[in-house]
């Protein structure tokens, strides 16, 4: 039987967070949906808003050679390593096949970038990952490039900054990418021992191995906002435990909230960050005053 | 594909069954059936033999969950006297699924440290399946400094799923816990021994295997994720977890063979582990022998090559 409908008891929804900027629905070629808040944007409306979304600030993934070019000072990035090749050393099905994509798509030999650069004039090693490379996983590879990173700052006695995403060890590499973690959190114990600044910017999404090693053991981790930063990913959680996610979980709203990230910095305004970073960590120890 | 151990086990249990029978009868017929019976035994003997030696990476991951294998407890029971466990992390709370503590194995005070499951399931339910959360690797980290000052080194048995996944872990900061443990123990100034002896399952089971000397029991396994994760996500059917145990390379034998651990010890074939003296006694001696030559090491030595251990591992073209 139905009920009057006078008689229904109304819930509305709390609106009253919600920006009200108008929502379009141009979905014209090459226009997408803004995964956050579906709000359709072309990629020109994207490039322009420097990658976010114009609605809701979503910040778009960037490629790692746009990172670098965005907090690098201009014409100072020198590649390291980037005759490092990955192979099939276990045989693994299909792992060549995804490597070839990959490096087709991305035209990256790896998922990572390593080299020196200067930020604000200081001179730094820089490493960003690339989230288009098989998720950015690590592998023998991006291991290996992280250790180099980290022994070149150790060796010319540079802070070390990076940009990390990724969706943890690389499986097709098996226990060869777990140890990864081992090692190149033993690089950053020799960071460490040498007194070097180590940086670490959170972006989305950074999970699983990388965020479980040398992602979260650096001195200041810079989080990008919204992103998703975690061990185990929401859904693996959802599923094995059954429960309800809380809003926001795992996000750097999250994370800051809970102590475990430093400073949320929206993406343009993360060089700046870096160039007053490194200028409070130069000039050393027992308070010496800077010139 | 077989879903538990005892799938491929129910031929013997057949023939096991039999001879049950068979004894049976000879008691109520008082026929004497010996001869025929220590045949049967033997072709079953011989049978499980010729299987256990030729095991799939798949058989040998559910063997390696096994939860009537020894755990930590069983193996600081065996190893250790005058044993006294340690609790708590200082910070939230004490983690039942690390156990740690300081005992004395050959004549040395050591820090023994190791993932703990149950016996059973309610039991395992109470040490959460052996999956660690934050307070388990902060309680391990806190007695890994606690060796380093006291110069006493570190055993650690290696038998877990993974670290917990769940919301309390992460909100506690579950990545951070681990990533400071392989630092911690990356550069620890006393040395260190891993045992694996069962489920090695990713990061969880990582945090506590950055050692000296790693040895590994015949049919444990150290993979990267489980094959089912990995058969879910890469080839999204969670049945053909086999193929990508095979796959991972994950065996004791292969991960010899990557020089990723330092030595195997054979299991026996048809005892419980810890009733085949011969398994102890070799458990023992090699434990034994890898801790003289790490503590007869330099300290400054040891972690030279602790750190290069780690350095040199992957595989890549340049």
């Amino acid at each position: 039987m139905f009920k009057p409908a006078f008689n229904k008891k109304k819930t509305y929804i709390d609106l009253s967070g919600i920006k009200k900027s108008p929502l379009t629905f141009d979905s014209g070629e090459g226009n997408f949906s803004c995964p956050a808040c579906s709000a359709w944007i072309s990629e020109a409306e994207k490039i322009q808003n420097n990658d976010f979304c114009p609605r809701c600030s979503h910040h778009f993934a960037v490629t790692a050679w746009e990172r670098i070019y965005s907090l690098c000072d201009e014409d100072s990035f020198d590649e390291w390593d980037d005759n490092l090749i990955s192979y099939n050393p276990l045989e693994f099905p299909d792992y060549e096949e995804k490597l070839d994509k990959a490096r087709e798509e991305t035209r990256l030999p790896e998922a990572i970038i390593t080299g020196r650069s200067k930020i604000g004039g200081v001179d730094v090693i820089v490493a960003a990952m690339d989230s288009r490379f098989m998720m950015a996983s690590m592998g023998s590879v991006v291991g290996e490039k992280i250790c180099r990173a980290i022994e070149g700052a150790i060796k010319y006695s540079l802070p070390f900054i990076i940009v990390c995403c990724s969706g943890g060890a690389r499986m097709q590499e098996g226990m060869l990418s777990l140890m990864q973690m081992g090692k190149t959190s033993a690089a950053v114990g020799r960071l460490n021992a040498a007194g070097l600044l180590f940086i670490s910017i959170l972006t989305h999404p950074t999970t699983g191995g990388v965020t479980a090693s040398f992602a979260s053991l650096a001195d200041i981790i810079i989080a990008e906002p919204g992103a998703l930063i975690g061990f185990t990913g929401p859904r693996v959680i959802e599923q094995t435990t059954g429960q309800k996610l809380p809003a926001g979980f795992q996000r750097s709203e999250f994370l800051l909230q809970h102590g475990m990230i430093d400073i949320i910095q929206p993406r343009l305004e993360i060089r700046s960050l870096l160039v007053q970073l490194l200028n409070l960590h130069q000039g050393g120890s027992h308070g010496e005053k800077q010139v | 594909m077989a879903r538990n151990k005892f799938d491929f086990e129910t031929t013997y249990k057949l023939l096991e069954n039999k001879l049950t029978e068979l004894k049976d009868l000879s008691v109520s017929l008082h026929c004497d059936f010996s001869s025929e019976i220590a045949n049967v035994e033997k072709r079953i003997n011989e049978l499980k033999e010729e299987r256990y030696k030729n095991l799939t990476p798949w058989e040998q991951v559910l063997i390696s969950r096994d939860l009537e294998r020894p755990m930590t407890r069983d193996y600081i029971e065996l190893l250790c006297t005058e044993f006294i466990e340690l609790h708590g992390d200082r910070l939230y709370g004490d983690d039942p699924a690390i156990v740690g503590g300081i005992g004395i194995f050959d004549g040395r005070s050591v820090t023994v440290i190791g993932h703990q499951k149950g016996k059973d399931t309610a039991d395992n339910i109470s040490h959460n399946f052996g999956m660690p959360r934050p307070e388990g690797y902060r309680k391990a980290y806190r007695l890994l400094q606690e060796a380093e000052k006291f110069g006493r080194p570190v055993l650690t048995f290696i038998n877990t799923p993974g670290a917990e996944p769940g919301i309390g872990a992460e909100e506690r900061g579950q990545a951070w816990a681990i990533s400071q443990l392989l630092l911690c123990l990356s550069n620890l100034k006393v040395p260190v021994i891993s045992v694996i002896t069962g489920e090695g399952g990713s990061g969880g089971a990582l945090a506590l295997t950055i050692a000296d000397r790693i040895l590994m029991l015949s049919n444990a396994v150290f993979s990267v994720a489980s094959p089912e994760t990995c058969a879910s996500i890469l080839l999204r059917d969670i049945k053909r977890a086999d193929e990508m145990a095979a796959a991972l390379k994950l065996s004791a034998a292969s991960l010899k063979d990557m020089g990723i651990v330092d030595e195997v010890i054979d299991e026996p074939v048809n005892e419980h582990l810890l009733d085949a003296p011969d398994f102890v006694l070799s458990l023992e001696s090699s434990i034994k022998k890898h801790l003289n030559e790490v503590c007869s090491q330099p300290i400054a030595e040891l972690l030279e090559q602790r750190y290069l251990r780690l350095r040199n591992i992957g595989k890549f073209w340049e």
